[in-house]
């Protein structure tokens, strides 16, 4: 090589380019161009959340308006079979809804959820763990007893049996607040897996120099955590967060499939699955396949995702 | 014939930023029984040089160009499984961390007897027997209840003598010992260097030994090469090495070393860094830090040359020049 | 060693206390057993006559410690849904998860631990990667969609296995119920057995895939090519023996995650077991089932936190000097 490497890493004499030139030229970006099931994963996943996000401008039908279904229409199979119409590709189910639209709403719940309660395991995770690993003695004591006796339960065990219990309790109120109780309750079960993660890497930059010098400066430790070792620990964070997407998605599916999810008014993908589940034996097997299809892709495409990110995060896998 | 013998081997490393030389032509030899330290600073190709020759070259590395021979027969290149019978038997290995050398799960006399088994054949009875007698060797107490306990409830130092019997234990002709002694305390440090020793002259072995010490080399070695960017720039008799160093690099590296008679202000240093593999200038690759630069050097690259009693990869050995120089 | 075992049970009864109290709270004040029991057109009096009978007037702490009492003895009460003793119900249903369990804990095994140890040998070899695609799949399918599929593939479409419930089942001593012993619970038990352990086999197979490829990169195993052992002791000698340390551990706390997902497995196929009593109890809210489940469900776990600790101790001689911390540890 004849020119000497300008990294913004290295190099003598090398100025300090932005953020996103930085990125372009990161091994990470590097690695994902080259790299064709990040790519299409990520593609897949990018059109997940997009049709998610747009679902109401994308959906041909408004299946949630009363008004506008006909029992007539009910039980219309997928477009090339006999007996379908053009207007509802994918079919019908018992109640003359649009397939199509149903998923693309419905998968906009999924994401909804699964990211909200990724978020609020993320926010209490990292919180506690930056809290216990630079507060250290009687708070990372006790912060971490808990999370690890929360570990030794399965997260979906915690996860349904909060949901189970708040929807028992609340038994009349639970339709519209079910969402809220839901994404408690997933977010709830995955937070101490960031908190231990987050409390070994603040364990770690916390004994290291630019820290001391930080402090030694008078910086405040609650400014230390954020400002300083927060960006620090990020990289494993990211990381647990975009599996634990996925977990969330299945997690919330599989609540809703068992009946203490999402309502039928407000129905996931999990919820349509399992409202489709009646009619597998009378032969309307689309009703539940293809909603399971639009959650497979999707928590799919975001495992790869996670898995990729995983591998090139990792410096030490080449 | 020497036993080992390398000729202008070269490494490469390719990368998504180009190609690596991390070896670039590097030749010497190892004759039976003697002990050929090989020095200088971290990154300069030492330890690479030693995983070369036993076939242990981590990916993406690979040999390039050049020779290897063992006893008048190539090794380099030669299929895995043959490379795996010379690996212990013909050439062993001593790593530099004791600590994680050895696999935790199985016993110290596990770990000589398998490695024995394997090289030369011999039943389980009398592989234990041996393993017990290699732990003697090296200078382990109570060897017949040792051989039966765990690498972690030995010290760092006991590890390490472990490791070299193991290494010795198939009966090498030529133990690669990649500092052997840079993760112990001091005072284990001249124990384990005095063992191995004894070691090889009893076992009639000869030892590359690697390490960025020059008194461990002083001690131990008959013969000393001085590595710099990948290439060897000096090469000859410890004794004449050190007190005349022929190359400006390794007179750099004496002058650096503090003696105990003199008094002096600051420790002498070279100027500059070594270079990056990246960035490796053209010709002489210490020309930008030579105190004796000239022209020539910058433009063409110095094989080893003559140099008084040692050979060193510099011009101003050259004949031409030297007659001028001292004209 | 006793003393290990000691300390590990008395870390276990905080624990155990607090979610017998959370049950106790579940218990006593969610729902209002009075109303329940009593019926609609109970006068004021028998209300009060039966408050008093469940002990429902007494102070709030005693009241705790009289319902510790109880469960000590046994009595969880009896379940709004079915009237009959919780215990009961419990002790009807448990045979039939723990079988299913079982069955497919060891297929998981079976599978994925030779699956994942090829894996991490043969890194890039086209079965390789057939296995790792196939593992991602596995663990993107939701265990109840797993069921869904295979029953629509070989029950409605095949006909070959039933699609709910276990088949005809054998007692056996006062308490038992098997369905090894019957062709018809043996064909009951292949789709369950599948859908629950397939997630576990794929997670099984990927954690020892990771641990291996770890240990493959360890000094030890660098020096024991150096020392010319040839690959089939390295690999199955010592790399296999370092990898499955801590995949032992880790697969013992999975049979934790077995034993929540065969709740979904079994409301799939309506398997007769303590997890759908369990779903069946959220939706018609019967509380004492539900705080029963609790404690049911936390005493297990405790149990096998402290079965894999002495597994653990077992295997791995290093323990209280150094331990290797899983590679792909969450």
């Amino acid at each position: 090589m004849s020119a000497p490497a300008t990294k913004a890493r290295g190099g003598i004499g090398a100025h300090s380019p932005g953020p996103i030139s930085r990125f372009l030229d990161s091994d990470l970006w590097y690695n994902f161009r080259r790299s064709p099931v990040a790519v299409i994963a990520g593609a897949v996943a990018f059109l997940c959340i997009a049709g998610a996000l747009f679902a109401p401008w994308l959906a041909p039908h408004d299946p949630f308006n009363l008004a506008s279904l006909s029992l007539s229409n009910s039980f219309l199979p997928p477009v090339p079979l006999a007996g379908s119409q053009w207007a509802f590709p994918l079919g019908t189910d018992d109640q003359g809804r649009d397939m199509l639209s149903a998923i693309l709403y419905g998968g906009r719940i999924s994401l909804v959820v699964g990211f909200c309660s990724v978020l609020f395991a993320a926010v209490v995770g990292v919180g506690t763990g930056l809290l216990a690993g630079y507060g250290g003695g009687v708070a990372d004591a006790v912060l971490m007893r808990i999370a690890d006796v929360q570990l030794t339960f399965p997260a979906i065990l915690i996860a349904l049996v909060v949901d189970g219990i708040i929807s028992a309790a609340l038994h009349q109120l639970h339709e519209a607040t079910e969402i809220y109780i839901i994404v408690f309750a997933i977010g709830i079960s995955n937070w101490p897996q960031f908190a231990r993660t987050v409390r070994g890497s603040t364990l770690v930059e916390r004994g290291k120099d630019y820290v001391m010098a930080a402090r030694v400066i008078g910086i405040s430790g609650p400014r230390i955590m954020l400002t300083h070792i927060l960006p620090n620990v990020l990289g494993p964070v990211l990381v647990i967060a975009t599996i634990n997407l996925a977990v969330a998605i299945v997690t919330e599916a599989t609540l809703s499939f068992l009946g203490v999810g999402l309502p039928p008014t407000n129905p996931s993908l999990g919820t349509l699955i399992n409202n489709g589940n009646a009619y597998l034996f009378s032969g309307q097997w689309w009703i539940t396949i293809f909603p399971g299809l639009a959650l497979v892709i999707m928590v799919l495409s975001i495992n790869l995702l996670g898995d990729w990110l995983r591998d090139a995060l990792n410096p030490r896998l080449s | 014939m020497p036993l080992l013998e390398v000729e202008a081997l070269s490494v490469e490393f390719p990368t998504r930023r180009g190609v690596l030389k991390a070896l670039d032509r590097v030749s010497f030899a190892i004759r039976a029984g003697e002990v050929l330290g090989m020095v200088g600073e971290s990154g300069a190709g030492k330890s690479l040089t030693g995983a070369a020759i036993i076939g242990l070259l981590e990916r993406p590395g690979l040999i390039s160009g050049g020779r290897i021979l063992l006893e008048g027969k190539r090794i380099d290149g030669l299929p895995p499984e043959e490379m795996r019978r010379i690996r212990g038997r013909r050439i062993g290995a001593i790593f530099q961390d004791p600590l994680t050398t050895l696999d935790p799960l199985y016993t110290v006399g596990r770990q000589l007897a398998e490695t024995m088994q394997v090289h030369l054949g011999i039943p389980g009875a009398e592989a234990r027997r041996r393993a017990v007698d290699w732990l003697a060797q090296v200078g382990i107490p109570a060897p017949e209840e040792r051989v039966d306990s765990y690498p972690h409830e030995f010290s760092g130092g006991m590890r390490q003598r472990v490791v070299i019997a193991l290494a010795l234990c198939a009966e090498p002709r030529l133990v690669i010992a990649d500092e052997p002694t840079t993760a112990l305390d001091v005072s284990i440090q001249a124990q384990i260097i005095a063992l191995l020793k004894r070691l090889a002259r009893d076992h009639g072995t000869s030892v590359m030994l690697i390490t960025h010490d020059m008194g461990v080399i002083a001690e131990t070695a008959d013969r000393v090469a001085v590595m710099y960017a990948g290439r060897i720039v000096e090469l000859g008799p410890v004794a004449r090495v050190i007190r005349h160093p022929a190359h400006p690099y390794t007179e750099g590296l004496m002058a650096s070393i503090p003696m105990l008679e003199e008094r002096r202000g600051r420790l002498a240093q070279i100027e500059g860094a070594m270079p990056r593999l990246s960035a490796i200038p053209p010709g002489c690759p210490f020309s930008p830090r030579c105190p004796k630069v000239f022209a020539r050097c910058a433009e063409e690259r110095p094989e080893l040359m003559p140099a008084g009693e040692t050979e060193a990869a510099c011009w101003f050995h050259a004949p031409a020049l030297a007659e001028a120089a001292h004209g | 060693m006793a003393g290990f075992i000691l300390a590990r049970v008395l870390q276990a009864i905080p624990v155990l206390l607090v979610v017998c109290f959370l049950a106790f709270l579940l218990f006593a004040f969610v729902g209002d057993p009075v109303a329940i029991m009593a019926g609609q057109d109970a006068t004021l009096a028998q209300r009060i006559a039966l408050r008093h009978a469940l002990g429902l007037d007494k102070p709030f702490y005693v009241q705790f410690v009289l319902y510790l009492g109880r469960i000590l003895h046994g009595d969880f009460g009896l379940s709004y849904r079915l009237g009959e003793p919780v215990l009961q119900l419990f002790a009807a249903r448990l045979p039939a998860t723990i079988e299913l369990s079982v069955t497919s804990a060891l297929l998981a095994l079976a599978v994925g631990v030779p699956m994942g140890v090829y894996t991490g040998i043969h890194r890039n070899s086209w079965l390789s990667r057939a296995f790792l695609t196939f593992s991602l799949i596995g663990v993107s399918l939701p265990t109840f969609l797993i069921g869904i599929l295979l029953i629509l593939v070989f029950s409605v479409w095949l006909g070959w296995l039933p699609s709910f419930g276990r088949g005809s089942v054998v007692h056996i001593g006062h308490f038992w119920t098997t369905g090894f012993l019957t062709p018809s619970g043996l064909k009951a038990l292949i789709l369950p057995a599948i859908t629950l352990g397939l997630f576990q086999m794929t997670l099984i197979m990927r954690l020892v895939r990771a641990e291996m490829l770890e240990v493959l990169r360890s000094d030890f195993i660098r020096f024991a090519r150096a020392r010319g052992l040839p690959n089939r002791m390295i690999y199955f000698g010592h790399a296999l023996r370092n990898t499955l340390v801590p995949v032992i551990t880790i697969t013992g706390l999975q049979l934790g995650q077995i034993i929540a997902f065969s709740i979904v497995t079994e409301t799939v196929f309506q398997w007769p077991g303590v997890g759908f009593l369990f779903v069946q109890s959220i939706t018609a809210a019967d509380i004492p089932v539900l705080s029963a489940y609790l404690i049911l469900m936390a005493s297990v776990f405790v149990l096998i936190n402290l079965v894999v600790d002495l597994l653990y101790y077992a295997v791995d001689p290093r323990l209280g000097i150094e331990r290797r911390r899983p590679a792909a540890a969450q």
